[in-house]
């Protein structure tokens, strides 16, 4: 009872919060008056891009010039990783890194997914940590804010979309950071570490030695959750004592997950001018998280299987690879599990290899749909694809003009949302095929039959959705599975943002029409409804198959 | 190239800020503020010698102390982990049976569930005070001590983590042995 409150309070405050922050964000992202604070601010980035800053760039100068930021964010973090055992801030002496590893790394955190085939205590010093990682938590956040910016802007009727370089610097400096600063001053208070000094030895009460890693957490795991990042200080990531100490950060965290993501929307309906839709939109997509919050909840009130049988108490749910401390951890796991894969933060509060089948299925869902909230901005511009098939569908079926903020969507804007839809599901459902029918995926599951199937399945959502959680019991750091994620990591990240920008791109070039009766409305229940029905239908259709031969089959085989 | 060069600049202006300013900001707020949790709750003997840190769970096999959960990496504090295993895995029953003979659970004193099941990172410091109080009595005996100082000295240190949220009370395990060891267990 106490949990089901603490979930209303942490999604619904949360809720509450990212009006305000939406406000901010519009203020932020795309000041209206050249006056003021405003002003100040953009005289100071114009100081710290150069010139170049104040060009006005069309669609495809933002996307080149994001590209080109974006490469050079990979080749400065690769080199970081390829350079740690030379530099500084390694008091453990992390030594060299494998190439592939590297590769995958580098790919993970530039394209915001933190998928992690290494653990972190183990590989990594602090500098790469804090100059490589970290450094990729703000910037590719920032990207997705920017890219989402943009795309607005093109939907509100602007020929130009901005500036990317001046974008990219309010998302960081004005968004991120002082959320930053203050989400990470109440984790340091709330007990988290945050220290340069190596790792601790200790001789415990029996008299073993033991070694405890720590470092400069509480910075990294802020930034990691409020970008949706969501790689991990350490291996085991939130479910770690000292990335996660308290009930209270775990709470802080969860917030931290959903907030900047449900602001986007708002921030999106400011700038096109169209609360209304925005409000549509939001509740679509708050109704998507609260469905799969209760039904993971609920799916792991179910005690371990395994334990079936033994002299083990049964009256409570599923805690294999849950915590205590967050309370009513079989209620607190599952939530988490369900937010950082609404949106595509990948941070886990427990293991979700080990939750029962039907939960560890929800998470599943979150990353094939991946715009229920969804990365910070990106997550918006996914659900943008699924608006403009909706609209184009409901114009179909009814006998409309299909038309999204009084432009015509046409042939070619439904034919680039198709394939960016089909691009997420190609990489999934071909990575795991290949996977599965071969050794590079068959000899490094943890576990057998249809989990282990769950196990690569998981991987390639995971990546594809530029989440990053994992069925961590996958063997994963192989040189196929570092390259394969690796790739499709990459192109699931620009694909998605590349294809939404050109068709606002193209919306932006049309006439506007006059609005008719025969005009499809995007402000009302009807348009929500048929956003919902299209998500479920496209999602149901390409997953079902897969979802049934993975936690589905395992669920009807093994839970009485 | 004009997009090459601004990119750079941003590079240069983001690690300044983001990762130098921000960290060192942070990382001085954890230092003067709460130096012990910054630097990892760790708990000293009189000596000075680290005991361990009150966050981080460490393995306790003998009758005289209380025992925390299972752990996947053997209570690795350099190497985090969990099982990764499903719950419908027989790894798991395996492992589960193991730890039903060492806790002498039998049908009709069955184990909590929590002792049997591996946390996350395999270093979840606490355990419930139910499952404190399962092991109360094999730590009185171990000790000599009467059942009923055991079970006071749980309930003085047991705690809700969340207040109102969180009805179930937990012990820290490290803290409730350094307490029982201590030669006034009052305190």
């Amino acid at each position: 009872m106490n949990a089901m409150i603490l979930i209303a309070l942490i999604v619904g405050g949360t809720a509450l919060l990212s009006w305000p922050l939406g406000r901010y964000m519009k203020w932020a992202m795309d000041p209206d008056v050249s006056q003021g604070l405003a002003a100040k601010c953009e005289q100071l980035f114009r100081f710290i891009g150069g010139r170049f800053v104040g060009e006005q760039q069309n669609p495809k100068q933002y996307l080149v010039s994001m590209l080109v930021f974006n490469v050079i964010m990979f080749v400065v973090s690769f080199g970081v990783m390829a350079l740690q055992q030379h530099l500084p801030l390694n008091p453990d002496g992390q030594t060299a890194v494998e190439g592939s590893l590297i590769f995958n790394t580098a790919a993970s955190f530039t394209c915001n997914t933190n998928l992690q085939h290494y653990s972190g205590e183990s590989t990594f010093s602090y500098f790469t940590q804090l100059c490589a990682l970290m450094w990729l938590q703000f910037v590719s956040a920032a990207t997705g804010i920017a890219a989402l910016t943009a795309m607005a802007r093109a939907l509100a009727g602007r020929k130009n979309m901005g500036n990317f370089v001046l974008d990219l610097q309010r998302g960081v400096f004005l968004v991120l950071l002082p959320l930053a600063i203050m989400v990470a001053t109440l984790m340091v208070l709330g007990g988290m570490p945050m220290t340069l000094a190596g790792a601790a030895h200790a001789t415990t009460l029996e008299g073993i030695e033991q070694t405890i890693a720590r470092g400069p957490v509480a910075a990294f795991l802020t930034i990691k959750q409020l970008g949706t990042n969501g790689g991990g200080f350490f291996g085991p990531n939130c479910t770690h004592p000292f990335e996660n100490p308290t009930f209270w950060t775990n709470a802080l965290a969860m917030i931290s997950i959903i907030l900047i993501p449900m602001a986007c929307v708002w921030m999106f309906g400011r700038i096109i001018g169209r609360m209304r839709h925005a409000a549509i939109v939001f509740g679509v997509m708050l109704a998507f998280l609260l469905v799969k919050s209760a039904g993971a909840v609920w799916f792991e009130q179910a005690p371990t299987q395994a334990f079936a049988g033994l002299p083990i108490e049964q009256n409570v749910g599923n805690l294999e690879g849950k915590e205590l401390r967050f309370g009513a951890p079989e209620g607190s796991g599952p939530l988490w599990s369900v937010l950082t894969t609404s949106t595509s933060n990948g941070s886990v509060g427990a293991m979700h290899d080990s939750l029962n089948p039907l939960t560890g299925l929800t998470p599943m869902i979150g990353m094939w749909l991946n715009a229920t909230f969804g990365g910070v901005g990106v997550g918006m511009i996914n659900m943008f694809i699924y608006i403009v098939l909706a609209v184009f569908v409901a114009g179909m079926m009814v006998g409309r003009t299909p038309e999204y903020l009084s432009r015509r969507i046409e042939a070619r804007e439904v034919k680039l949302a198709v394939i960016a839809l089909f691009a997420h599901a190609f990489f999934i459902l071909g990575g795991t095929a290949i996977f599965a029918a071969t050794p590079w995926g068959q000899d490094t599951l943890n576990n057998t039959g249809a989990h282990g199937f769950s196990e690569m399945l998981y991987e390639f959502s995971s990546a594809s959705a530029n989440n990053g959680s994992g069925f961590e019991g996958l063997g994963d750091n192989t040189v196929p599975w570092n390259v394969a994620t690796g790739i499709v990591m990459l192109l699931a990240r620009f694909i998605p943002i590349i294809l939404p920008l050109a068709i606002a791109g193209s919306l932006a070039a049309k006439n506007t029409t006059a609005r008719s009766s025969g005009t499809l409305g995007v402000e009302d229940g009807t348009f929500g409804v048929m956003l919902v029905a299209t998500i479920v239908f496209i999602g149901a259709l390409t997953f079902f198959p897969v979802a049934a031969l993975g936690p589905i089959a395992e669920h009807l085989q093994f839970m009485k | 190239m004009k997009s090459l060069i601004a990119s750079i600049r941003l590079v240069a202006a983001t690690m300044l800020v983001c990762v130098a300013g921000y960290t060192a900001l942070i990382l001085a707020v954890g230092q003067i503020v709460t130096p012990d949790t910054a630097n990892g709750s760790l708990l000293m003997d009189q000596d000075g010698k680290i005991i361990g840190s009150r966050l981080i769970a460490q393995r306790f096999e003998q009758p005289r102390y209380f025992w925390p959960r299972p752990s996947a990496v053997d209570y690795d504090g350099a190497g985090a982990g969990g099982s990764n295993k499903s719950p419908t895995s027989s790894a798991l029953t395996e492992r589960a049976r193991q730890v039903v003979v060492q806790h002498g659970a039998s049908a009709d004193r069955p184990l909590p569930a929590e002792l049997a099941a591996a946390s996350g990172g395999g270093l979840d410091p606490h355990i419930s005070e139910h499952a404190a109080r399962y092991q109360a009595e094999r730590v009185a005996k171990a000790r000599g001590v009467p059942q009923s100082q055991v079970e006071a000295l749980i309930k003085r240190q047991a705690f809700a983590p969340g207040g109102f949220f969180t009805p179930d009370r937990l012990v820290n395990v490290l803290e409730l042995n350094l307490a029982l060891d201590s030669p006034d267990p009052k305190q």
